[in-house]
């Protein structure tokens, strides 16, 4: 009887030391390419990262020519992308932050009637939409018939139909945890709908609500193909946003087009990516930070 | 020993129905008087609708459109349906089933949420008077003094419970409304609240809904027992307790149910 159980007891450990090793490797397989990529893009990249990259905007093809043939760093930087991106980052934030909200808490407050669920099954449809299409649609709305042109603001639009449903989802989520009795004790005073909203929802649940913001910036930063077709890129930096902009991506791309700009792409693309994932990062820091729910 | 001093009732409640779904009566033609500085209780097994009579009487139903009221319930003489809501509940306060100090304020903070999440604007040392006789009351001023300014989640379950008591009184109710407030807590924490609802009904009138018979019995001056809807009886705690009248009251006391 002895005997027999510590043979068990050996037989599970090697199967559990196996199983253990099996972990590990699956683990590496998928963290290793992040390795590889991050360390690719910092050896290649890190030469031309300097103030002027953030500063000044991209080179023309004649002036990276003459350096690259020199052997030079080539002048010149991403300002013209990063003003881009921030300014459809920012006009996309402004209409999608409150809408988003506001559309959370609606599908929260009337979870049970027939027209909320329409609106959470078109969510959910929109989350999955490619996001060329959404590009095509901001064209269509913006491009064609408000500004007429190329412009940030149909970036926006595009930027703006891509975070919606991220925040929509993440805030119903967000709501779904406050206890149902906390909101009655706000009625139970005397409170007021809409101020049981502003004074007590939105601030208990804040750090879940600032978590899907950032998840929504730290996706559509990367964005490239509906910027292509809606603000189509400028060489220079500008803060219209009824006229074309660049943004990091935009820039990426055409770095990636011009043979003598290569070494820019790997820049641009490095601080692309430790960008996002510092954002990615700082959400789960302040998820993991939750302070009252 | 007051009893027959100030019998003179603050709530009367005339044929009182609530539906959660039509046709079915969670509250089936309830009337009753409340009476000041008392401890009214209302037992009766788990579902036969206590917290839904309780709530009837600062209208929290109302939060819920497919809950259906009918009849009329009176505080001092005047109908709660024609008053404003804001003030209906500045008079009945509500203390929970679980402790839910609003995880987002400090402990001051909570005492005076009745103020500011109604944009009642006090000078400061108005409210520094408000949270500190209200925590007074509450038995806690001692317990959190130093940290007033801490999160009011901070404190331990039954401290949490007192802090929703304070919340309620700061503004200064007649009626005190509480759904099981000791359900959540250890014994110690228990008779706490329980010390202290005695010593608040010298200022406010109590509603107490409890599932404990002999937390009935040893704090309450009146009692109700209600069952599958119905006010089966009410009375003097004390002769409901030795003589019930209905064979439904005497089966729940002797423990023949719920
Ligand atoms: N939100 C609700 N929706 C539908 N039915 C409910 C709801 N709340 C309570 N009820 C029903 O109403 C009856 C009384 O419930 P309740 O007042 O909570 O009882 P008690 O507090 O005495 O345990 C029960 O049958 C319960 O199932
Ligand atoms: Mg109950």
């Amino acid at each position: 009887m002895q005997i027999e159980l510590k043979d068990n007891i050996k037989r599970r450990n090697r199967t559990n030391g196996r199983f253990r090793y099996l972990i590990i490797a699956g683990a590496a397989v998928t963290v290793i390419p992040i390795f590889l990529i991050v360390g690719n893009l910092a050896l290649k990249g890190y030469r031309q990262i300097n103030i002027a990259f953030f500063t000044e905007p991209a080179p023309d093809t004649f002036q990276a020519m003459t350096a690259a043939s020199s052997g030079e760093i080539i002048p010149g930087g991403i300002a013209n992308g990063l003003t881009g991106s921030l300014l459809m980052v920012l006009a996309a934030s402004l209409l999608a932050i409150p809408l988003g909200l506001m559309t959370g808490i609606y599908l929260y407050e009337n979870r049970e009637k027939r027209y909320a669920g329409i609106i959470r099954s078109l969510t959910e449809i929109l989350q999955g939409v490619p996001s060329i299409i959404l590009g095509i649609i901001a064209y269509i709305w913006v491009v064609k018939n408000i500004t007429r042109g190329y412009s940030a603001l149909a970036g926006s639009v595009a930027l703006t139909i891509m975070m919606l449903p991220l925040i929509i989802r993440s805030t119903e989520e967000t709501m779904l945890m406050i206890p149902t009795t906390i909101r009655e004790a706000a009625f139970a005073l005397g409170v007021p709908y809409y101020k049981m909203i502003y004074k007590i929802l939105i601030p208990v649940s804040f750090s879940g609500l600032a978590t899907g913001v950032l998840l929504a910036l730290s996706r559509i930063l990367g964005e490239t193909a509906p910027l292509m077709l809606t603000a189509l890129g400028s060489p220079s930096i500008s803060f219209d946003i009824t006229k074309p902009v660049s943004a990091v991506p935009l820039l990426i791309w055409d770095f990636y087009n011009d043979p003598n700009m290569v070494n820019l792409v790997w820049s641009a693309s490095l601080f692309l990516m430790v960008f996002v994932l510092s954002m990615n990062l700082l959400s789960r820091r302040i998820a993991s930070k939750r302070k009252y729910i | 020993m007051s009893d027959t001093l100030n019998s003179e009732p603050v709530i009367k409640i005339e044929n009182l129905f609530i539906a959660y779904e039509p046709g079915h009566y969670a509250v089936n033609d309830v009337s009753a008087v409340i009476k000041r500085n008392s401890i009214t209780a209302i037992m009766g097994p788990s579902g036969c609708g206590k917290s839904t009579l309780l709530r009837a009487l600062n209208r929290l139903h109302e939060l819920y459109p497919d809950i259906e009221t009918k009849g009329e319930i009176l505080l001092d003489g005047q109908s709660i349906f024609s008053m404003s809501v804001i003030d209906l509940r500045r008079k009945v306060g509500m203390v929970f089933q679980r402790p839910n100090p609003f995880p987002n304020m400090t402990i001051y903070e909570n005492v005076v949420a009745g103020f500011s999440l109604n944009d009642i604007r006090l000078k400061k040392s108005q409210r520094d008077e408000i949270v500190e006789n209200a925590l007074k009351s509450v038995t806690l001023w001692d317990e959190v003094k130093e940290f007033l300014y801490r999160k009011g989640t901070f404190l331990s379950g039954g401290q949490q419970q007192r802090l929703c008591v304070a919340r309620a009184i700061a503004f200064n109710p007649e009626v005190l409304l509480l759904d099981e407030p000791t359900s959540a807590l250890d014994p110690v924490a228990t008779s706490k609240i329980e010390d202290l609802l005695v010593e608040l009904k010298k200022q406010y009138t109590l509603v107490l809904v409890t599932h404990n018979m002999s937390q009935a019995a040893r704090i309450s001056d009146e009692s109700m027992f209600m069952y599958l809807g119905e006010l089966v009886e009410a009375g003097r705690t004390e002769t409901l307790f030795t003589n019930p009248k209905d064979k439904r009251t005497e089966a729940y006391l002797t423990g023949k149910f719920g």
